[in-house]
């Protein structure tokens, strides 16, 4: 079984949405303390639509990959539409199949998101 | 000598394939595996003498209570030990949580010190933290320097301050260094100040003799040296067995109770209440049984064996870093990290190659905190490892490398 499929190794190799971004109105976080991993989301949002999103993350491949592609997902997004992705989705988006070790490792990301009421 | 290739063999598990490749196991420190001869006794016990122990006035009781006891003479005997100095546990967590909750708990006060050390395991962290939260006592901590403590330093803290209790850690589960505990011990005493040790890395790896050591409690666990889970030791010092409340007590225990009174028994029965675990209990002798037949000298040797190869052929690989480089006075772990690439991501590779290593803070935060690491990777050898399986990690570690290639 190998989890680290092409997609995840260019997600993590070359992220596009790693970053900080100035112009944010909403951040939010998550922590792993059982691993350490770390990750911060900003995002502007106008007329409650996400303008742009850029992550910040100390973490594994997993981590960055996924959240790489879940802010991909959410760009141009109304809020309520964003809040609907579940982990099911996230996963199917990632495309690989996860060890149940490494299930945290990918949602780090969404749980961040998740923070947003 | 230890033929690791033949004894393998003995242990039926590395029969199986993990993700179709032959199962190369590193990760002892976590719990190791298990011979032949010890889930025989497992079964044999279930097949032959299961019932309870102790008050049955019935030959199968009589005999389980026999095989239960006769472990405990076993345990006794291998840390030179008194038999009614050794209590069961569940594990070393538990043993450690006996001593604090049932002896420490009386003897520390308020304007107390407790000094612990930044290598510690959480199972010798958390559990003072807790009785510190109930009575207020505050917690030093030993520096660790280039993977080692300073008995210099220690002498000058007990000199300076009244510490009542060292707690610390026989051998450390991340950087494998061995603390030297006679001379630990040997200044403690001149302070009078009580030491505890956490041996769960040591009596695997090494010889230990409780007595030449001058502990006065030693706790471990059965299955991180070829027992069954489930079983912990807890050594207490004779003088002090007097002193200890029976922290888990009930059926068993007592002599007497009524609704007036309550009278515990006078021997170490008193320590064990409830119905222990007591086929693991006796299969455990069988595996102090076969490290006694391969000998602990033998087996120490063989780790510093594969320790010294490792070390090699890992300091050889680029962009790595070890956290420890020693070879004296240390057991068969390395933690180490390639650079750019989290331990969670090279645990994961190498296990798509059969390779178990474990990634994470292994329960040992401040230690990491220390080496400005959130995670590393660990490699834990034991009897059962050989060269081939340090050659097949290496091989791993460059295909970790390759595919995180930038």
């Amino acid at each position: 079984m190998n989890i680290y499929r092409q997609n995840i190794l260019e997600h993590y190799k070359n992220p596009d949405n790693l970053g900080n971004l100035t112009n944010f109105n909403l951040k939010c976080q998550a922590h792993n303390p059982s691993c350490g991993d770390e990750l911060e989301i900003k995002l502007k949002i106008e007329n409650k639509k996400i303008k742009d999103a850029k992550f910040t993350a100390k973490g594994c491949a997993i981590s960055i990959a996924s959240a790489d592609i879940l802010l991909d997902n959410i760009k141009n997004k109304n809020l309520d539409e964003v809040k609907k992705i579940d982990e099911k989705k996230l996963l199917s988006l990632l495309g690989t199949k996860l060890t149940p070790s490494r299930l945290n490792c990918a949602l780090l990301s969404l749980q961040a998101l998740k923070q947003i009421k | 000598m230890i033929n690791a290739e033949k004894i393998k063999k003995d242990f039926p598990i590395f029969k199986r394939k993990i993700n179709n490749k032959e199962l190369i196991y590193l990760d002892s420190a976590a719990t190791t595996q298990r011979p032949e001869i010890v889930i025989n006794k497992l079964k044999e016990f279930y097949e032959k003498h299961n019932s309870n122990i102790h008050r049955g006035m019935y030959s199968l009781s009589e005999e389980a209570t026999s095989l239960y006891e006769k472990t405990r003479e076993r345990v006794a005997e291998f840390i030179n030990a008194g038999k009614e100095e050794i209590i069961f546990t569940k594990n070393c967590t538990e043993s450690i949580n006996y001593a604090v909750f049932g002896y420490f708990s009386k003897i520390l006060k308020k304007d107390d010190i407790l000094l612990l050390t930044e290598m510690e395991h959480n199972s010798n962290v958390v559990p003072w933290k807790l009785l510190s939260k109930r009575i207020g006592f505050k917690i030093g901590y030993l520096t660790i320097d280039d993977s080692k403590i300073d008995l210099r330093e220690l002498d000058e803290i007990l000199k300076k301050r009244r510490v009542k209790v060292l707690a610390i850690t026989h051998a450390s589960n991340v950087l494998g260094a061995i603390n030297p505990i006679r001379e630990i011990s040997r200044i403690c005493r001149k302070y009078n100040t009580k030491l505890f040790v956490d041996g769960a890395q040591a009596v695997p790896h090494f010889k230990i003799d409780v007595n030449d050591l001058g502990c006065d409690f030693y706790a471990f666990s059965g299955h991180k040296m070829l027992g069954p889970l489930g079983v912990g030791v807890l050594y207490v010092k004779k003088e002090l067995l007097k002193s200890l409340t029976p922290f888990i007590s009930g059926g068993g225990t007592v002599l007497e109770v009524t609704k007036e009174n309550l009278k515990f028994k006078e021997d170490h029965e008193r320590f064990e209440g409830g119905t222990p675990s007591v086929a693991d209990v006796v299969a455990f002798s069988s595996a102090i049984d076969y490290l006694n037949k391969l000998g602990m000298n033998n087996i120490k040797k063989h780790e510093e064996e594969l320790t010294r190869y490792a070390l090699d052929k890992l300091n050889k690989i680029n962009d790595i870093e070890i956290y420890n480089n020693h070879l004296k006075d240390r057991v068969g772990v390395i933690a180490f990290n390639l650079k750019n690439i989290h331990a969670h991501d090279v645990a994961s590779i190498l296990d798509e190659e059969g390779i178990c290593v474990r990634a994470s803070h292994h329960c040992s935060m401040i230690l990491h905190k220390k080496l400005g690491i959130n995670a590393s990777v660990r490699a834990s050898f034991y009897v059962y490892n050989t060269k081939k399986d340090i050659d097949k990690l290496i091989k791993g570690l460059l295909k970790v490398q390759k595919v995180f290639g930038k």
